[in-house]
């Protein structure tokens, strides 16, 4: 078995020490180290978006990232995307519409889906969609999803009021 | 009066979903649990001569590696529903195979380690001597002479040969008809990829000698009773299974998997825990697929478009043994329905249900339905087409009429069950007028003089849900091993917090709210007093499961019996209490009054409270608000409607853009809105990938080329409309609440509606028929083939 390292990084805003094998992804560290278990796998090789978290607040496949590239950088998951008043407004509309059925894939969706807004507050439908291309969901046919994160925009237009960790 | 059925109640499963606090098998750790991994075949028919074991045994973190001798005391899998009144060649997998394999992916040893990467690196030493045998992968191929045998028992690789209606009466009708269609179809090869892979962790108490296996199941109850009195042979009373949060299933998780039972042993054996999760390549080549058929059909008319007689015979590919209710899926879900929503006097149905050197094949949703579906639908297409009739026009004459239910369809299809309600008419009507039918023909012209090619499809479907009545669908009828009545349990606690447990098992569904909001409704309380629990074989009564669209029609209909049970007590103590007769007293929205007098009222809380302490009862009245029901309907129910699709073809590329797609379903009352919209899009979305993109496809040697995500095109967010969603509402007179069933129909319309458009925007090049999935380079083809 390989040696063990120590990775610095911060994760949903606070320092944390990892101590984890090279060969292991940033996914089974969160998961089954830290037991962040909102991260899911469902292919892990970057297919299907359940997997979605935020390194330095850019979209990444955490299925495809080695837990040692999170040294000095910081990571968000879906445990730290509600604000301290409540779900985000992400998680509300996701809850308005029911934008979700067996939910497995939720937590991706919505870090994906947290990653446009921040890049691009006001999407259109098209937009929505490319943008999602890289989250599958097999239960919603995704309409629910696009009307979620439609209505989130439409609700809080303004750069930067997403909350949780924009860098 | 109704608050929350019919509202649009936001899921209470929802919370834990969005925030990743949900709990599923694979979030799911035991102290001292050890990891399985198991290694597959890579060939699609062989011979196993040797297996060595012994330089993997011999890994760092390797505990144990075990081969199919090592369970050669356990019987095979089961087959629990095996095509009714005939024999059915019956071939099974074994927990890890001995000496042959018949299919890729099939289980040839276990490694079980410390963790997942010490068993998964440990498969590649293992060594395995095979002899490869030749293969077949086409389902009408494996009959004929001179195909490889797969079984020793299924001569010309025949598990069986089934059939429904009346074959002469329908001949004749066909030599009798102005006009006789012929075609070809093929319902291709579907892989449900639920977003969660499959999983189990099985432990073992030898204290008690008790079983625990947790599983990604549909059916909890009936595994632990397939595994543990098939398989094992030990009492079921010694096992309880559990199903965490399941993510997504579409059919494939009902059935009994070889790895369920292995973690059992294993955990037996090793005195651990075991856990086995499936990875994406594993989901592909060891769950089962779906679909499959091979069909000849032809239907004949008269000048006027009334449909004189069906025969089709159809070709199912079950793969290279059987899963757990493979026979019954092109049989009595297939065969049966091909009658679609019209009135046709001649039927006849032959099906061989047939081993090939494939994965398995057993209901991915719909099952079946979509299958008999997609015949009817093309046919009457095809007559509208040949006959130069509006497809619509078509579908008016022959419908079955309101009035002409129950509806037995011809030749005793349903074997003595009938269509239970529908104004199919209705449904078609509100379709074309919210589509705009007529509009649409003439901005079609239009088009096709600018050599833009649009094109709309109808698809009038009727299904059957609610899959139950014991004594039709059990050995005595449909084949089906048991029976399929569903359970419930309510239990108003002394502080009036009420708790249901159920046999149904929700997988994204969202059965916890619609069941709460029914039990809201009919007990009078807040939707926030409800617990709604399922899925574990402890602590609920026994049911068949989810599947079929039976847990609004069965499951939910056994819990408001056991509601007005528990109401009927209710009454009885608050007049005790009120000091009033029991035939003067009323119970409405929670409260026990006094005909006339609501302001004197015993509120259900108090009456909990009343029951649950027991200081004052009425003689003979047991203590505790506490009932369990069971339900075995009379008849299935059958929910209808039509769906419209609206495609423009790009006729350089082959391209399909879906412009428009509208559904008008009637599935009874609906019990949230919200939910019921979910299950149609959802539904439309997995019969929409059928018809454009996805196929499992298989080389000549039984290698699944579509093995992965990159390869299996499920369909993006990209690639798909918004959907237009309503509803007729036709309620079931098969039970109190009229609830018909609606996880499926979305499927089960959706193929030949796509489908069915493509061909009418095509129809200027005399195209009438091409092969799902209508990929750019299917229809491009098709295209090219026309001109020439």
């Amino acid at each position: 078995m390989a040696d063990r390292v120590i990775v610095n990084t911060s994760i949903n805003g606070e320092e944390a020490t990892l101590l984890c094998e090279p060969r292991q992804t940033l996914l089974e560290v969160l998961r089954e180290g830290l037991r962040l278990t909102g991260t899911k796998e469902g292919c892990s090789n970057g297919n299907c978006g359940a997997c979605n978290v935020l390194l330095d607040g850019v979209l990444v496949n955490s299925c495809l990232v080695l837990a040692v590239e999170a040294e000095g950088r910081s990571v968000t998951t879906i445990e730290g995307i509600a604000l301290p008043e409540g779900l985000h407004p992400l998680q509300q509309k996701f809850l308005e519409h029911a934008a979700l059925q067996c939910g497995i894939c939720t937590p991706g969706f919505i870090i994906s889906a947290k990653a446009l807004l921040e890049e691009n507050p006001s999407p259109t439908e098209e937009e929505v969609r490319f943008w999602l291309a890289g989250n599958l969901c097999r239960c919603t046919g995704y309409d629910k999803i696009v009307r979620a994160v439609l209505d989130t925009a439409e609700a809080a237009p303004s750069v930067g009021s997403f909350g949780g960790e924009t860098p | 009066m109704a608050k929350y059925v019919g509202a649009r109640q936001k899921r209470v499963e929802d919370p834990r979903l969005i925030t990743g606090n949900a709990r599923y098998l694979e979030d799911v750790q035991l102290p001292g649990m050890l990891h399985a991994a198991v290694l597959r075949s890579p060939y699609a028919h062989a011979r196993i001569d040797s297996i060595d074991t012994s330089a993997a045994s011999r890994l760092p973190g390797v505990v144990a590696v075990f081969t199919g001798q090592d369970f050669a005391d356990l019987n095979p899998l089961p087959c629990a529903w095996q095509a009714g009144g005939v024999t059915n060649n019956a071939n099974t997998p074994r927990v890890l195979e001995i000496d042959k394999v018949t299919h890729t992916g099939m289980g040839i040893a276990v490694v079980v380690a410390e963790d997942r990467y010490a068993a998964e690196d440990a498969l590649a030493h293992i060594e395995v001597a095979y002899s490869v045998l030749p293969t077949v992968v086409d389902a009408k191929k494996a009959t004929e002479a001179g195909a490889p045998q797969l079984h020793e028992n299924a001569p010309d690789n025949i598990c069986m040969t089934w059939e429904c209606g009346d074959q002469d009466g329908t001949d004749r009708a066909l030599g009798a008809s102005d006009v006789v269609i012929r075609e070809h179809l093929t319902n291709q090869r579907l892989i449900p990829t639920a977003m969660e892979p499959r999983g189990a962790i099985g432990s073992y108490d030898p204290g008690t000698e008790e079983y625990t296996v947790w599983m990604t199941s549909q059916a909890p109850h009936v595994m632990r009773l397939l595994m543990t009195a098939f398989v094992m042979g030990i009492p079921e009373t010694k096992m309880r299974c559990l199903s965490p949060q399941v993510g997504g299933a579409f059919g494939s998780k009902i059935f009994l998997y070889p790895e369920y039972p292995m973690v059992a042993v294993l955990a037996q054996k090793l005195g651990r825990p075991v856990k086995w999760t499936e990875s994406r390549q594993e989901n592909y080549i060891a769950t089962t697929h779906g679909r499959d058929h091979q069909t000849d059909f032809e239907v004949g008319a008269l000048r006027d478009g009334t449909i004189t007689a069906l025969k089709v015979t159809t070709y199912a590919n079950l793969g290279g043994t059987l899963s757990t209710i493979a026979p019954g899926i092109p049989t009595s879900l297939y065969g049966s329905m091909l009658s679609g929503t019209y009135k046709i006097p001649h039927l006849h149905c032959q099906v061989y249900g047939v081993y090939t050197n494939t994965a398995m094949v057993d209901a991915y949703r719909g099952a079946g339905r979509p299958e008999a579906t997609f015949v009817i639908e093309r046919a009457v297409d095809l007559v509208a087409r040949e006959l130069n009739l509006d497809p619509a026009e078509v579908r008016r004459k022959n419908f079955i009429q309101p009035e002409d239910f129950p509806y037995e369809p011809a030749s005793n299809l349903l074997n003595g069950l009938a269509y239970d309600s529908g104004e199919y008419e209705k449904a078609l009507e509100r379709a074309l007028e919210q589509v705009g039918y007529r509009e649409f023909r003439q901005e079609q012209q239009e088009a096709r003089q600018q050599g833009r090619y649009l094109g709309i499809g109808l698809s009038s479907y009727v299904e059957i849900c609610g899959v139950a009545p014991s004594k039709w669908v059990g050995l005595p009828g449909e084949g089906w091993g048991a029976g399929l009545w569903e359970s419930a349990n309510v239990r108003v606690h002394l502080t009036g917090k009420t708790v249901v447990t159920t046999g149904s098992q929700s997988h994204g569904q969202g059965l916890e709210t619609t069941m709460a909001q029914v039990v809201a409704d009919e007990l009078g309380i807040p939707i926030e007093d409800i617990e709604v629990k399922h899925s574990d074989t402890m602590s609920t009564p026994f049911g068949y499961g989810t599947y079929g669209s039976r847990s609004a029609a069965v499951g939910t209909i056994a819990l408001y019996n056991s509601v007005q049970r528990i109401k009927e007590k209710a009454r009885k103590l608050g007049a005790h209490m009120l000091e009033a007769s029991e035939e003067d007293v009323v119970y409405q929205d929670g409260n026990v009054f006094v005909k006339g007098s609501p302001e004197q009222a015993k509120t259900i809380q108090e009456i909990a409270g009343a029951a649950a302490v027991a200081y004052d009862l009425p003689a003979g009245m047991e203590p505790f608000l506490d009932d369990t029901a069971y339900y075995d309907p009379p008849n299935c129910t059958y929910p209808f409607g039509t769906h419209i699709c609206i495609v423009e073809v790009d006729t350089d590329t082959g391209r399909v853009e879906i412009k428009r797609y509208l559904s008008v379903d009637d599935c009874g009352p609906v019990i949230n809105p919200l939910i019921a919209d979910g299950q149609v899009q959802g539904g439309i979305t997995q019969g929409i990938a059928q018809a454009l993109y996805e196929f499992a496809a298989y080389d000549d040697s039984g290698q699944l080329l579509t093995a992965s995500m990159m390869d299996y095109a499920i369909p993006k967010a990209e690639h798909l409309p918004h959907f237009e969603n309503s509803h007729t509402v036709t309620p079931s007179p098969v039970n109190p609440m009229g609830i018909k069933g609606i996880g499926e129909a979305g499927t089960i319309a959706s193929a030949p509606a796509v489908v069915n458009a493509v061909v009418d925007a095509l129809s200027p090049f005399g195209i009438r028929d091409i092969n799902m999935p209508l990929t750019p380079q299917a229809v491009w083809r098709a295209i090219q083939e026309a001109g020439r």
